[in-house]
């Protein structure tokens, strides 16, 4: 009986993920713009996976090998929405026409982004000079 | 470089050099006259002259200017029309023959190998069974690869690392920018730079946070697969790959500033020396003390024990610090052409 359920049970995430896999596929080479295509990765390395590999642990039982799936997991949940993230702001930077290509909400963001001098100098310059003043505070 | 004194304009020097260039005003004042009414006719006779000649040489510009642009027309005609038909032709009998040949080939040879699954057959001769069933009690590698790759045939994966090596050597060649001399950026520099950043999200603090929690986590597990080269699967070029990656996060997420303080050109030149030095040094001990460990120092040991198997985990260490320096290279090189 628990066998049944824990098969049961794998076979649904398993097939969740591969649903979501399949999807971010479509997705991928369906939509038109960077950012949506982006977007579709973006579910099918993380929510995809997510679901294949937890369907696999279960179905193999708690051994080194799920575990290191678990890592495999967690790896992957703090990378991929990470170069996501790289990959949209760089979309931002170089499309000089983002107007005609989305929605711009924050316009004032957008051109701090394609300044690139400022955009590199002024963070660090803020942050040494926060650091700065907390060094004198702490002195 | 001499001085500018402040009444240069009244030194002898000035003077004398204004006399030289311009003749003195005096003497100019007496020939004025003369010139006026002497050379008048002359001097239009020979800007008409001058006039004459120039006109000629442009016409015969023209000339071979036009000569020029019918030759390129007809050429050009030649290559639209008729060139690229009859090289349509080339290119579709050339990839014909090509293809022919190619299977061809393939199928002589696939005709001439030995029957599939035949006991005398070039494959199964003692080699892989002696590699198989003596290789860990001579190498001492549990990791049977390891085992092949550096002891058995330690030479040809020398000759690998040194192509790795010879690789970054080359795009060193083609793609760093001088270095001055005085240590400062030359101007190539500066533009390279200036056109890496560009267009890069520099400062990103997802990514420096994320960088921050991941790169320890990444060498730490690349040194690990180096380490563990001859116990479970990996070795030096795995577990370099693995190091050279986590360095080029770390670059990314920091950029050169945080990085030329631990990794230069210098440091590359450095370890890429040592290692393969090392490598040789190694290997031709063994060879010469026949290669089978039985004299040297490095005994097989306890196979299974990180310190076992000879010297194949110092071999490993080598391969994976020439691999990783060698990734990092290669990716600042081709972003700013200098590291």
């Amino acid at each position: 009986m628990l066998d049944i359920i824990r098969f049961i049970l794998a076979a649904v995430l398993t097939a969740g993920g591969l649903f979501c896999l399949l999807s971010g596929v479509v997705g991928v080479y369906k939509f038109r713009y960077a950012l949506s295509r982006v977007h579709a990765a973006a579910l099918l390395d993380t929510v995809g996976i997510l679901l294949m590999l937890l369907g696999v642990i279960i179905a193999t039982g708690f051994t080194v090998a799920s575990a290191k799936m678990l890592v495999v997991i967690a790896f992957l949940w703090l990378t991929s929405p990470v170069s996501g993230h790289l990959i949209g702001r760089m979309e931002v930077t170089i499309n000089d026409e983002l107007d005609k290509d989305a929605e711009v909400l924050d316009k004032a963001y957008v051109e701090h982004e394609k300044e690139p001098e400022a955009a590199v100098q002024s963070p660090a310059e803020a942050s040494e000079s926060t650091a700065s003043a907390e060094e004198e505070e702490v002195q | 470089m001499a001085k500018i004194r402040p009444d240069y304009e009244n030194s002898w020097w000035a003077k004398l050099l204004r006399w030289l260039e311009t003749g003195s005003t005096a003497l100019d004042d007496a020939l004025t006259g003369e010139l006026d009414a002497k050379s008048a006719d002359h001097l239009i006779a020979s800007n008409t002259h001058h006039d004459a000649q120039e006109q000629e040489l442009e016409e015969r510009r023209h000339a071979a200017l036009e000569r020029e642009k019918r030759l390129y027309d007809h050429i050009h005609q030649w290559a639209q029309n008729r060139g690229s038909r009859l090289m349509r032709w080339v290119y579709i009998i050339a990839s014909v023959v090509m293809c022919l040949g190619i299977i061809a080939l393939l199928l002589t040879t696939a005709a001439n190998l030995p029957p599939y699954g035949d006991p005398n057959n070039p494959v199964n001769n003692e080699v892989s069974g002696h590699y198989i069933e003596k290789g860990m009690q001579e190498t001492g590698a549990v990791n049977i690869v390891a085992g092949m790759i550096l002891d058995y045939r330690a030479f040809d994966t020398l000759g690998e690392s040194n192509v790795l090596f010879i690789a970054a050597v080359t795009v060193l060649i083609l793609l760093r920018l001088a270095p001055s001399k005085d240590g400062k950026p030359t101007t190539e520099q500066l533009e390279a730079e200036a056109d890496d950043r560009m267009y890069e999200p520099k400062h990103d603090v997802i990514l420096q946070h994320q960088a921050n929690l991941l790169v320890p986590l990444i060498l730490l597990f690349g040194v690990y697969v180096i380490m563990n080269g001859h116990i479970s699967p990996g070795g030096g070029f795995s577990g370099g790959a693995i190091m050279g990656a986590g360095l080029i996060l770390y670059l990314n997420a920091h950029g050169f500033r945080k990085t030329e303080r631990f990794f230069t050109f210098t440091t590359f030149r450095i370890v890429s020396l040592c290692a393969l030095s090392f490598y040789a040094c190694s290997k031709a001990y063994s060879f010469f003390t026949g290669a089978n460990h039985l004299t040297s120092i490095f005994t097989p040991g306890t196979p299974g024990m990180l310190f076992s198997a000879g010297l194949i985990p110092y071999l490993n260490i080598a391969v994976g610090l020439v691999v990783c320096c060698t990734m990092y290279a290669f990716y600042t090189l081709f972003r700013k052409g200098d590291m």
